[in-house]
């Protein structure tokens, strides 16, 4: 660990009374202050200041600093000088004992993936780079269907920050994956930043071909070698080559980026790619709270999601919808989806063309807010949409080795399973957490637990969350050098508990009976709700409150131990409290007729309290 | 805090302009500090490595990939012609001869003995960096290119598509509320940047290219229209890229919005000048939006002096940039303090505005952008 501006090495034995710690997204810069109150690590403060890589500052620093000043302000504390933020803490009370950061300011960590056959190494590259926090620009395989010149013309034309190279297993044939090294040479890729410098490349594949990859790249890029992360098909070894992804993020892109250089000095904790730590942060929560979680962060660019499945939580995958977000890209939302997607969450008629240019207005003025209820209910209902597609993506990468051979056992080998199978079980799936202005900003809470619901389509029994102020990603990087601290501010002051999702699979007919939940409220009130296929009913169980229902599905329908088959469970309650969704799953009901929907739409609108009815009920008539 | 409204569009007829112009390589700089330039002037230029041709050789060849090395009849560097011999083997004690030749002119760089094949490359393409703007290099970037200030009458717009084109500036519209049609355009705009007001009509936009226009300028086009000019639909906010022969800015947004007064009457004064425009739009960190540049512009009388906006106060002129008043031009009122609820529920600081109809109306502050001077 290196020394920090003002000379120091964390000592984590000593006692850790305060932290601090800024993100420097792409537009706004956001510090949180933590400190220790009664013997446990709480948020204290944050603020927050627009960030400043770009044209007139220049200098990251400038931001990390107004948002800095903004806790100063508001705790009369003093935690910067002229060398950057003061620590450890002095005697006199000022500066902090530890000081971190996360990134993604200036495009974040840019990268493109190679690798020998599309489904097995390149897929795994992709699945290294995508962890490490990366956007994944393109993937590059022999049998990607283009032709050499095609993809030559592609890598010169990307510019990624860096290139992670992979192919073959150890000791397997060379040819293929020289022809890939071979390929990039060809292109003589540049990097984005840093006109003149060479492009890094990791190589992680066949150990063999080592040589022959040095001979090709050795001289035109920065190439360095890290363990194959295939190195027998049945196995994928990330970790070597996400570690590097993140030694030549510090190295070359935030080297190169404006005031890093400065900041980077401020701590001696490395900086981390913004993405790669909201993806350690939902790992910690998924083995904090032993169960598999869903996470999404959707942005005006982008929209991350992160899943975190398996016995023992092993099974993290990240995946980054580049052109899926609700400003900068919200017009891709719509040319992916259509405009009859979108439409089909608004329980309201509007023109196609007077929706497209809406939209495009939003696209090319971001920070303007929905001012009246159809503005926000066409705005909620791109966010669907964005959340959908984007979950779409995720699950076609969240798989299983593909290629591999199976053993199979004689139960098994009847059941004929595939390989390369999701590793989303939404039925499995515990927790499901949102984060990014439209689901962290809804005016009402249960529009949040409703744009989840409707996206994500979770199954049986799931807790949904939205992240309050989005503290994930520097809570990720916190856990790097103090996990308790960490795990004790997500718990208590980064998740808004929304409540509990009861979702019956299955489907009937309109009014048929589908589940039957029961339960001790803790005020003493025993409640029965039958609840019908097609209808949605709200339970109110505040936050911080459980009890233990017993859910009873029909014949038909399943929450979790089979059809018809009950379940007793501990509830979680939340601000919204526990929804019944009982309109099935597998398929999900949504009328496709247009006039049957908007009247469904307008009654689980009612049936949950989504929205001021008055004034929905003027829009609706017009 | 974080500035709760939209900064403004620049809209100022004497400014100062400095324009980085950089190569995407290194290269060499072709000019020197305090030399005046023209925008088709050659500033600096490098050469990018020409194209790379891969040749299947051990299979063209009918040989082994180790082989080939030894077939080759150029080494690694060698220069070689379209149609003279790359490789050459033979079998069959000399019976069974094949030649290889090579499919372009270039030079050979990789012989794998490997995968049997061979890279080829072209040779290197030629780059040039123009001036853009007429105007004076003030500074050398040593091998990366220039900067070239020039004082101007700058106008930004809200979203443009096309790159960077001269032409001199022809106001057709009489008011800011007028449409340009197929009509607006004759031959003699061939060359020329046409500024309307409110809209640009498709039909209008297939006769400035019919006519070869350089150039319009309006303050709202139908998206569906900017579907037909490009021929695909645009998802994210990132343009100036396309292939067009035309550069196409709009000023307020899309659909039809009356262009601000102030933008209309600066047009009037740059009206018959040379203008150098850029459609380039792009709306994420470090936005870039589309511009109107005249170097060397002249203002009739006294301008006000040019200042970045202090924010919002009583007095200021403002635009609406959101529904229900979208793109109405409106004068800040009020900005009460404290946060106030909003017909969504959403809590947020807001301001009240006078609207040019004389309604005093409540907006959230996030939602206007100040005309800036």
């Amino acid at each position: 660990m290196s020394e920090n501006s003002h000379g120091v090495r964390y000592q984590l034995d000593r006692e850790i009374n305060s932290i601090l710690a800024t993100d420097c997204g792409s537009t706004t810069t956001k510090a949180i202050l933590i400190e220790k109150v009664d013997g446990e690590y709480r948020l204290i403060v944050r603020g927050e200041a627009p960030t400043t890589v770009e044209k007139p500052f220049e200098d990251v620093t400038a931001g990390a600093r107004n948002a800095i000043r903004e806790i100063e302000e508001l705790t009369g504390k003093r935690f910067l000088d002229d060398k950057g933020v003061i620590n450890p803490r002095r005697p006199d009370g000022s500066g902090v004992d530890i000081f971190l950061s996360t990134s993604s300011a200036g495009g974040g960590l840019q990268m493109m993936v190679a690798g020998v056959v599309k489904i097995m190494s390149a897929e795994s590259a992709q699945r290294a780079a995508l962890g490490a926090g990366a956007i994944v620009m393109d993937v590059i395989s022999i049998d990607d269907g283009r032709l050499p010149y095609q993809r030559i013309q592609r890598i010169r034309h990307l510019r990624p920050d860096m290139i992670l190279l992979s192919g073959g297993i150890d000791g397997g044939t060379v040819t293929h994956v020289a022809q890939i090294a071979e390929l990039i040479s060809a292109a003589e890729p540049k990097p984005r930043l840093g006109i003149g410098f060479k492009l890094p490349i990791i190589y992680a594949g066949n150990k063999d071909a080592r040589g022959y990859v040095s001979k090709i790249l050795g001289e035109k890029t920065d190439l360095r070698m890290v363990d194959n992360i295939r190195p027998v098909l049945e196995k994928e070894v990330l970790g070597p080559a996400r570690e590097e992804i993140h030694n030549l993020f510090m190295e070359h892109v935030m080297a190169q980026a404006p005031g890093y250089d400065k900041l980077m000095k401020w701590t001696a904790v490395p900086i981390m790619p913004t993405p790669g730590a909201v993806g350690l942060g939902m790992q910690n929560a998924a083995k904090e709270h032993k169960m598999s979680v869903v996470g999404v962060d959707i942005g005006g660019a982008t929209t991350d999601v992160f899943s975190v499945f398996g016995e023992e939580y092993e099974l993290f995958n990240r995946t980054v919808s580049a052109n899926l977000g609700m400003s900068y890209s919200i017009c891709n939302v719509l040319l992916e989806a259509g405009v009859a997607n979108i439409m089909r969450w608004v329980p309201f008629d509007i023109a196609e063309a007077d929706l497209r240019n809406r939209i495009r207005n939003k696209m090319i003025r971001p920070t303007t807010i929905p001012q009246t209820l159809d503005e926000l209910v066409i705005e909620q209902a791109i966010s669907r949409e964005a959340l959908r597609l984007a979950f779409i993506h995720h699950k076609s990468l969240a798989v299983g080795l593909r290629g591999i051979q199976q053993v199979r056992d004689l139960g098994a080998a009847f059941d004929q399973t595939l390989t390369g199978q999701s590793h989303i079980d939404l039925m499995k799936l515990g927790m499901l957490i949102g984060s990014g202005g439209v689901l962290s900003h809804a005016p009402r809470r249960v529009q949040s637990a409703l744009m989840m619901l409707d996206a994500f389509q979770p199954e049986g029994v799931t807790q949904l969350a939205v992240d309050s102020i989005f503290m994930m990603p520097q809570l990720g990087v916190l856990s790097t050098v103090h996990p308790q601290a960490s795990a004790q501010v997500f718990d208590r002051d980064c998740l808004i508990r929304l409540g509990t999702s009861i979702a019956p699979v299955g489907h009937g007919r309109e009014g048929e009976h589908a589940v039957i939940v029961k339960g001790t409220l803790p005020d003493g009130r025993e409640v029965t709700e039958e609840v019908h296929y097609g209808k949605m009913r709200l339970i109110p169980l505040g936050e911080g409150q459980s009890a233990e229902f017993q859910i009873q599905p029909t014949r038909n329908f399943d929450v979790g131990a089979g059809k018809g088959r009950n379940v007793t469970q501990k509830i979680i309650g939340g601000v919204v409290g526990v929804i019944v969704d009982a309109r099935g799953r597998q398929p999900f009901g949504l009328p496709t007729d247009k006039a049957t929907r908007m009247k469904k739409l307008l009654e689980w609108i009612e049936s949950l309290d989504v929205y001021p009815r008055e004034v929905l009920a003027r829009y609706a008539s017009k | 805090m974080a500035h709760a409204y939209t900064p403004g569009l620049k809209v100022t007829e004497q400014t100062t302009i400095r324009k980085i112009r950089r190569l995407p390589l290194l290269g060499d700089v072709l000019v020197k500090v305090g030399e005046m330039v023209n925008p088709d002037d050659v500033v600096a230029k490098t050469d990018l490595p020409g194209n790379p041709v891969s040749v299947n050789v051990a299979h063209d060849l009918a040989c082994e990939a180790e082989d080939v090395p030894r077939y080759m009849v150029k080494k690694p560097g060698d220069k070689i012609a379209k149609g003279e011999a790359l490789a050459k083997s033979s079998s069959f004690f000399g019976l069974s001869k094949r030649e290889l030749k090579s499919p372009i002119d270039g030079s050979v760089e990789l012989i794998s003995g490997v995968t049997g094949q061979v890279t080829l490359r072209e040779p290197p393409i030629p780059v040039q960096v123009k001036a853009y703007i007429k105007g004076k290099v003030v500074e050398i970037l040593p091998r990366e290119g220039v900067i070239i200030e020039t004082p101007a009458a700058f106008i930004q717009g809200i979203f443009g598509v096309g790159g960077e084109v001269q032409g001199q500036i022809k106001l057709v519209a009489k008011t800011p509320n007028d449409v340009l049609d197929a009509s607006s355009f004759s031959p003699d705009c061939k060359g020329q940047i046409i500024v309307g007001g409110s809209l640009v009509t498709g039909a209008a936009l297939k006769k400035a290219i019919e006519v070869g226009a350089a150039g319009v300028v309006a303050g709202g086009i139908i998206d569906a229209d900017l579907i037909a000019l490009l021929g695909y639909d645009i998802g994210v906010a990132i343009t100036g890229h396309e292939d067009i022969p035309i550069t196409v800015i709009v000023t307020e947004g899309f659909g039809q919005i009356k262009m601000a007064d102030k933008t209309f009457n600066l047009f009037k004064h740059i009206d018959g000048e040379v203008a150098s425009i850029n459609g380039a739009t792009q709306i994420r960190a470090g936005v870039m939006r589309p511009e109107i540049i005249v170097p060397e512009h002249k203002p009739a009388g006294r301008v006000a002096a040019d200042t970045t906006s202090e924010g919002l106060v009583p007095g200021t002129p403002i635009r609406v940039i959101r529904e229900p008043y979208f793109g109405v031009l409106a004068e800040v009122v009020d900005l009460p303090p404290e946060l106030q609820v909003i017909e969504t529920e959403a809590k947020v600081r807001i301001l009240r505005c006078k609207l040019e109809d004389g309604r005093v109306v409540t907006v959230p502050r996030a939602n206007v952008e100040i005309i800036e001077g």
